[in-house]
């Protein structure tokens, strides 16, 4: 039995028979549209592992972030570190050594002076040191004979003989 | 009839509404097997358990769509009539066991739908910020929703405007006067069959329908 048929007799007016048959195909396409659509099971499913994706994405570049600042901070340390040590052997260095008198008299070693300024007259002294020491020992071993000295004497009065 | 626990409870009720294949198969070998004389083999609790599931999801698949029709139509909200029509097959999962074939299966569901949109109703009173008004679908944008069919393009203003006004005319309707509008002139169901639904009698049924009529005339009336 057809719609209008089966509520003929309880709406005469055509208008609002027109306005309810209207109605209801309304109603029927709306709800077929919205049963059709994809269950808000699924779609609650899906955004809870969007959600959950998110959220360990989210986790990851945190960190990654706080490792790369970590391994950062670590390099900075060893850096200011090696940095330090350098420095403190070259202050080392820099320091005026215990003054070691030479056994000869004769020999003057300048005062080295302690601050970094002095550094190029500290090396100049030094190169002195090392000239006059070589000069010591140039005048030493003149003073002293040839190894083979008395036995070529020995081998020349055989030889006058 | 045979002392079958399925044929004994089932096979009355599908006597009424004769929807299943499975049963109307079942029915059909039994009376075969009587007529021949033969012992029907009784059939074991495992296997009417899952008779009277496949009929559940066979009154599931059946029914679904217009127990969702009538709630969207009743609430105007298309997440909240999701929820009550699941609702609605859960409830009557429940008590399948319980349901004697007194009346056809889409009334019982019916009984049950309207149960819950007034549990609704009377459990949205008591909320404060009203959450489900909020999602429910205004009359303009209800009314969108038209078929093209063989319509130019002012009949289908025309018809828009009136969906529109029907709207209206039901969103000042009663609870009750909305149900029996929304289940005799959407849902096409019999005066006997809404007032088993809804627990009336038909005379108040009918004067339901009268009231709720009278309303959208005066509606459509008025916006002449």
């Amino acid at each position: 039995m057809s719609w209008r048929n089966k509520l003929a007799g309880e709406v005469d007016d055509p208008m609002v028979a027109e306005a309810l048959r209207n109605f209801k195909a309304s109603v029927d396409a709306w709800s077929d549209a919205a049963y059709s659509r994809p269950r808000a099971g699924f779609t609650a499913a899906r955004r809870t592992w969007r959600l959950a994706a998110t959220l360990a994405m989210g986790c990851l570049l945190v960190a990654g972030s706080v490792t790369a600042a970590v391994v950062e901070r670590h390099h900075q340390q060893e850096l200011a570190h090696e940095a330090a040590i350098k420095a403190a052997a070259q202050k080392a260095a820099l320091e005026p050594a215990p003054a070691a008198q030479p056994a000869d008299s004769n020999v003057q070693v300048p005062n080295v002076r302690t601050d970094a300024a002095a550094q190029p007259a500290a090396a100049s002294a030094t190169n002195e040191d090392a000239d006059l020491l070589a000069t010591v020992d140039r005048d030493v071993s003149r003073e002293v004979p040839a190894a083979m000295d008395p036995l070529a004497q020995l081998m020349n009065e055989n030889g006058s003989n | 009839m045979p002392d079958s626990p399925l044929l004994d409870s089932r096979s009355i009720r599908h006597e009424n509404e004769c929807r299943e294949p499975v049963n109307l198969r079942l029915m059909d070998t039994s009376t075969k097997s009587m007529a021949a004389g033969t012992a029907v083999k009784p059939l074991t609790v495992e296997a009417a358990e899952a008779i009277a599931a496949h009929d559940f999801a066979g009154i599931v698949e059946s029914h679904r769509p217009q127990i969702f029709r009538f709630l969207l139509a009743s609430l105007r909200d298309v997440d909240l009539a999701e929820t009550l029509t699941q609702e609605c097959f859960l409830k009557a999962h429940r008590n399948w066991k319980h349901f004697r074939g007194d009346s056809s299966a889409m009334t019982w569901l019916m009984r049950i739908a309207i149960n819950l949109q007034k549990d609704h109703w009377r459990n949205r009173r008591l909320q404060f910020w009203r959450r489900t008004q909020a999602n429910a679908v205004d009359v303009d944008e209800a009314s969108e929703w038209l078929p093209n069919g063989e319509r130019n393009a002012e009949q289908q203003i025309l018809a828009r405007e009136q969906v529109a006004q029907v709207w209206k005319a039901v969103g000042s309707l009663s609870g009750r006067q909305r149900t029996v509008f929304l289940l005799r002139y959407v849902e096409e169901r019999e005066l006997s069959e809404i007032a088993e639904a809804t627990g009336l009698s038909e005379g108040t049924v009918k004067a339901h329908l009268s009231r709720a009529l009278s309303r959208v005339r005066a509606e459509l009336r008025g916006k002449r």
